[in-house]
This record gives structure tokens, sequence and C-alpha cells, in this order.
């Protein structure tokens, strides 16, 4: 069976499962730096936030283009990076029972990791770099700026190489029998597209780096900047996402007892992440010049949106399977299985918002936004981040805070402090973002820009105003400032806990859930229960599911009509 | 469990509401393939992309004999330009402004060059929210008709530095 010493591993006091000691240093590690970075770039919300309400308008535009670089890297890229990092270790040998594969690499990966960091920061906050976070050319950082990324996006590869190689001794020492799990196949989804998102981050920002130490004269063409570029940005956030569904299958379990209902079914919807994702990230060139609409067409969609049926599917099977071991512990009627769910369990809870809010929110504005010729009324407007958003914070950083309240117990073994303020903290922040979100969309459909200190154009020789998006901008700064708290609250908590919380070594952790709540997940999880018995038929996920394909019609259909009212172009 | 190994055969076919939903799951993404092909042959808004390899100075030079030609006014110190109906007018993004303020007639097609003359920028003409990429090194052809008559803004937004806050621009519509 397992292959890891026994002066190695320690077996979990709570989930009785073996835990490698190598492998839980290098997930404390990467998740401290995923902390911190998550902290720098809650400071720079507040900041941003601040900035967008009018009533308020706190930073010149300078500061401004300079916290929104520093907030982008840190949230978008450092936070989530060193988070799924720590994911891979945990997936390569807790679920298995295997060790770390080589130490030296998972050094290699933290060290380069954290020196990029490092040098980007550096680089942000001296000033040297406020190119925002897609640095697009011939706009010019200094060079450390690029090689840090550089730095970064290789440490990244050893991690991934690394977590292939675990994936190889557990096969080769038959750790385990029969298939990998549900979540590491989930892992293993989003490592294969973190391969090809890297090597185009190498292959973009290698000759831009060179250029900026003035081995090349020229700086990269424009255009073919933003095509690799966003197969480096754009492929991250399905790796995000991959990521944070398997934190969903793994919260359902751990927080409700839930089994998927078909292994096949979820395994081939990740699958189609790997196959269908978008290579050429067309999404962000819809209304670029030399690419045609033929080519935008068939990259949006690759002919039949199956990454987006891949969405659907994980959409549907994940509150199903929560439906269904709700049913079996006897709880009935339409929706009692989402009242009586545990609520206030922080786990259950981010896990259920990031979920709902991915669904609604950002399924529905990202496949509308990405639609081709609607791009036309969206393109870098803030309906942008209003999209993006409620994936990537209100879904992933949300999903990865739950995960946070399992794995703070678990791997570092210290309890949370605060814990009524600890189970608030999902819906602070999840009320916060989606505030900020809609707030962003409407103004956005306003026209107000993206990456723009101000509405009211000050300075420009033909004056504009915007004026008549001022309440919405007013939502973003309210919903943002909200949101950052929300996280800041998330960061005092765990930083608290990880270095003064109380020990729960050779215990079991203190459950977030009441004690009949937890007695009864506990037995479901260790009986061989089948979740397609009869009488557990998910009927309410069928409801909520039809309230979402009609949202989905809804937004969509009417930003065609939008679109027709604009001037004919072609 | 989706943490523990599922059982030795998982394999096995949908079934139930699971199965229904994938049916109409795959039913509504063909509905969402199928939209844009329909609205290329039967609408009448699309980003075709057309452009050509131009330099920035080239493209600057064109702009200059293009409002040399055909200049009706000056108006908060940019030249207003009156282009003939129907034909080439032409636009720079240039740090930071728009140049020149086009005026144009309703109802009539033009085709619009734009370009930059260094960094990437965004042009997004206002009210109507309309927003097209502009790159330096492309010229990029856009083929459109004003439907309406007035004064129309344009802001930059794709982030150009330091006065990227500052760059508009304008087009005038004319009955």
């Amino acid at each position: 069976m397992g292959n890891m010493q026994k002066d190695k591993m320690r077996v979990c006091s709570t989930t009785g499962l073996p835990v490698c000691l190598n492998a839980e240093l290098f997930i404390k590690l990467n998740a401290v730096f995923g902390v911190v970075a998550l902290l720098v770039g809650s400071v720079a919300a507040i900041l941003l936030a601040l900035t967008r309400w009018e009533t308020v308008a706190l930073l010149n535009p300078l500061g401004y283009y300079q916290v929104i670089t520093l907030h982008g890297l840190n949230m978008l890229i450092f936070w989530i990076l060193f988070m799924e990092m720590a994911i891979l270790y945990f997936c390569s040998t807790t679920l298995l029972n295997s060790r770390n594969f080589s130490n030296a690499l998972s050094w290699g990966q933290f060290g380069l990791m954290a020196i990029g960091m490092v040098a980007v920061e550096y680089s942000v906050l001296a000033g040297r770099a406020s190119v925002t976070m897609t640095s697009y050319v011939p706009l010019e950082a200094k060079q450390e700026f690029y090689l840090g990324l550089i730095l970064f996006a290789v440490g990244a590869l050893l991690g991934v190489v690394n977590f292939f190689g675990g994936l190889y001794i557990a096969k080769r020492d038959k750790t385990y029998k029969g298939a990998i799990p549900l979540v590491v196949f989930g892992a293993l989804a989003a490592a294969i597209i973190a391969v090809f998102t890297i090597v185009h981050g190498a292959l973009v920002l290698i000759p831009t780096w060179l250029w900026s130490i003035g081995v090349l004269e020229n700086p990269p063409d424009a255009a073919w900047y933003r095509l690799i570029w966003w197969g480096l940005g754009h492929c991250s956030q399905q790796i995000n996402v991959c990521a944070m569904v398997a934190v969903w299958y793994f919260l359902a379990t751990l927080t409700t007892g839930a089994k998927p209902l078909n292994q096949t079914v979820c395994r081939f919807a990740f699958l189609m992440y790997i196959l269908f994702i978008n290579l050429a990230s067309a999404h962000h060139l819809l209304v670029d010049p030399g690419v045609g609409s033929a080519w935008k067409m068939w990259n949006t969609s690759y002919a039949l949106y199956l990454a987006v049926l891949a969405s659907m599917i994980h959409g549907f099977t994940v509150p199903a399977s929560v439906e269904a071991a709700q049913r079996k512990k006897g709880i009935g009627g339409l929706f009692g299985w989402l009242t009586k769910a545990p609520w206030k369990d922080p786990g259950f809870a981010a896990f259920f918002l990031s979920l709902i809010i991915f669904g609604f929110g950002g399924g529905i504005t990202g496949v509308t936004l990405g639609t081709h010729q609607i791009n036309i009324i969206a393109h870098n407007t803030l309906r942008i981040p209003g999209h993006f958003h409620v994936t990537v914070a209100g879904g992933t950083s949300l999903a990865f805070m739950g995960l946070a309240y399992y794995v703070v117990p678990l791997i570092f073994r210290k309890e949370y402090p605060l814990r009524p303020l600890a189970r608030l903290q999902p819906y602070i922040f999840g009320f916060g973002i989606v505030l900020m979100a809609i707030g962003m969309t409407l103004a956005g459909s306003l026209g107000v820009p993206r990456r723009h200190p101000d509405i009211d154009f000050t300075g420009a020789r033909i004056a504009v105003d915007m004026g008549e998006a001022a309440p919405f901008l007013a939502m973003l700064g309210i919903g943002g400032t909200i949101a950052a708290l929300g996280a800041l609250i998330f960061v005092v908590l765990t930083v608290w806990a990880v270095f003064l919380g109380k020990t729960n070594k050779g215990r079991a952790m203190t459950s977030w859930q009441t004690p009949e709540q937890d007695r009864v997940t506990k037995s479901l999880m260790s009986s061989g229960w089948n979740p397609n018995e009869k009488g557990l038929k998910p009927k309410g996920t069928v409801v909520l599911t039809f309230i979402f394909l009609a949202s989905f019609a809804v937004y969509y259909f009417s930003n065609w009509k939008a679109l027709v009212d604009v001037w004919p172009v072609k | 469990m989706s943490i523990f190994n599922p059982p030795v055969k998982w394999l096995e076919a949908p079934h139930g509401y699971e199965r229904v939903w994938i049916g109409i799951a795959l039913a509504w993404c063909l509905v969402l393939s199928a939209a844009m092909p329909y609205w290329h042959f039967k609408g009448r808004q699309t980003s075709s992309g057309e452009a050509y390899a131009v330099t920035p100075a080239d493209f600057d030079a064109r702009v200059t004999r293009f409002v040399e030609a055909n200049q009706v006014d000056t108006r908060s110190g940019l030249p207003v330009v009156q282009a003939p109906p129907g034909g080439d007018i032409y636009m720079i993004g240039k740090l930071w402004q728009w140049f020149p303020i086009l005026k144009l007639k309703k109802g009539v097609e033009y085709r619009l060059h734009l370009s930059s003359f260094d960094y990437q920028h965004g042009f997004s003409l206002q009210p109507m929210n309309m927003n097209f990429q502009v790159l330096p090194g492309y010229d990029h052809v856009l083929t459109f008709t004003p439907a309406e008559a007035g004064e129309f803004h344009i802001i930059c937004n794709e982030f150009c530095g330091g006065g990227h806050s500052t760059m508009t621009g304008l087009i005038i519509v004319e009955e």
C-alpha cells in the first residue's frame, strides 16, 4: 500500500487520512505566500474601489494605474497560483496515500515562485512597472518585472512536474487501487492546462524581457503579443476553474458527505475542459484587427461550446450530489436539503456561495460577453471586470477560502479564533463581490471603461461626462470595499490561526458544524451508500438549473437586442 | 466520495435527471454556437478585423494628408475634417488624443481607418458604447454607417500610460 516512510508521515486525527510531512511543509509554505499576496491584493482593492467611487476619488491617475497593476498580479497570479500549488501537493500525496515526489523540485518550485513574486512586487511598488497586469507592448516595464514573472512561471512549472512525478510513483508503488479519486482527476486536468499556459507565458515574456534589457531592438508585435499573452492569461483562468470545481467536489464531500452521482460524467466534464479550452484565447481579441470573423467565431466556441457544456454539467452534478446526500440523511421537501444545509460551516457556505456566484454571475456573463458580435458593446468596458470578479473572486477565491477553513485545522493543525466572525466571512465577501460586480456591469453598459480612474475625464481637450454612471460606480465602491474587508477578515483570521491559534495536535479538529450535523455527515462518509438510490432524486437541483437556464437565456438574448440598436459596422 | 478512489468499474452512462440535463445543456450550447454564424449573415454589426500592415509614421503621414485635404474648421485646437461621403476616413490614436475630429453624414457608409502612433489604444464610441481595439502597426478598417445625427464622443479604453484618462475624441454627425 502506501509508500510513505513511517517517520515522514502522520495520520490525520480528524479524517484518518495519511499526511506526508514533506508535502505538508510545502502546502504550508505555499499557502502562507498565497495569503500574503491576498493581503497585498486586498489593500490594493480598497484603494481602487475608493478611487472609482466618484464621491471619494482617492487616488490620482498615476497612483491608480500603479495600484491596479499591484492588485491584478497579486490576486489573479500570486494568491491563486500559490494556493493551486498547495492543492497539487495535497492531491498527489494524501489523496493517493503516497509521498511527495521530490523535495529538490519542491524547493525549486517554491523558491522560484517566491523570488519571482518579490521581484514583481518591488518593481510595481517602486513605480517601475505601472503597465497593468497585461503589460501590453509597446508599453514598457523595467526588466525585473518580466524576469520576475518568468521565474514565477518556471517555478509553477516545476510544481506541476513534481505533481506528475507524484502521480507516477503512486501508480508505480500501487499505493491505491483502480482509478485516482475525482478531486485528484480535477487537479490533474488543471495541471495539464497549466503546462500549455506556462509555455505561452514563456513564449511571450522572454522576448519582451530581452527587449527590456536591450538585447532585442524592437518590442514584439502588438497583435502577436496579445494573441500569445492571452494564451497565458485566459488559460490560467481555466486552471482556476478546474481547481475551483475540484475544491467544490472536495468540500461537498467533507461538509455534507456528498458523493458524485456518476463518476464518468464528472470526469468526462473535466476532460472537456482540457480539450475545448480556448487555446487561442479569442475572447480577448474579438474586436481586434488582423483576425477575421471566421477565426473569431471558431475560436470562441470551438463549434460547440463544449467547455461551457462541461461547466453546465458540473453546475448540475455538484449541487445534485449534495442534495442526494442530504436526502439520504432523511431531509425531505423540494429545498429542505438547502434550508437544512450546514450554512454556519464556513467551508460549506464558501463552497455553495462560490457555486452560485460562479454559475449565475460568472458563467452567464462570460458566455455572453465572449460572443463574437456582442463583444462590440462590452470590450474593455467595466462589464469585463464585472464578469471576472464573479468568476475568479466570487468563484475561485471564495472556494479557496472555504478550503482554508479546513486546511488550517487539518494541515497546520491550528484552530481558527473568533469562530462567529469566520462563519460570517464568506457571506461578507460574497455579498461585496456581487454588489461590486453588478455596479461594474451596469456602469460598463453605459460605456464606462475599465482601468480608468474617473468618469469626468479631467484634463481632456474634448470634455466628456459620464455622470449618469455615478450611482453604479458608488455600488462598485461600496461593494468592493465590503469584499476587500471580507478578504482582510479572512487574512487576519487565517494568519492569527496559523501563528497564534490553539493547536489540535493529537485530536480531531473542532467541527464547524453542530454535533448532530457532524455525526450524520461522518456516518454517511463511512457507509457505502449509493447516491442513485430511489427516493434521493435531486428534484431541487433540477428546479435550480432551470432557473439558471432561464436567467441565462434572458441575459443572452437581451444583449443581442442591445446590439441591434447600435450603428451598423463590419 | 470524490476524495476516495471510485469503484474499480466506474465507467457508466449517465441516467435519470443527470442525463436529461446533459441533453438540455448540449441543446443550449448548439443555440449559442449557431447564433454567431446566424448574426454574421443576418445581423448588421460585426468585427471583421479587416486590417493592413502600416508603420506608425506612414499612417501618421496619411492622416496629415487627409486633414490637409479636407479640413473645414478648428475646435478645441483640433482640426475638424469633413470627409467626402462614402469615402475613406482616418483617425489616429496618439498620446493622448484621438486625432482629428471627424464630421460625417448620417446614413452614409464610411471606411474608417484606425491606427496608433505609439501604444495600444481602445476606440470606444459613446454613448452607443461601440468598442474596437487599435494597435500600432495595424491599419484597422471599420466599415460603418452613422445611424443618427449629433455629437459622439470617443474615449480611450485601453490603458496607454499616464495621460490615458484624458484621451478623448469627437465625431460629429449631420443630417
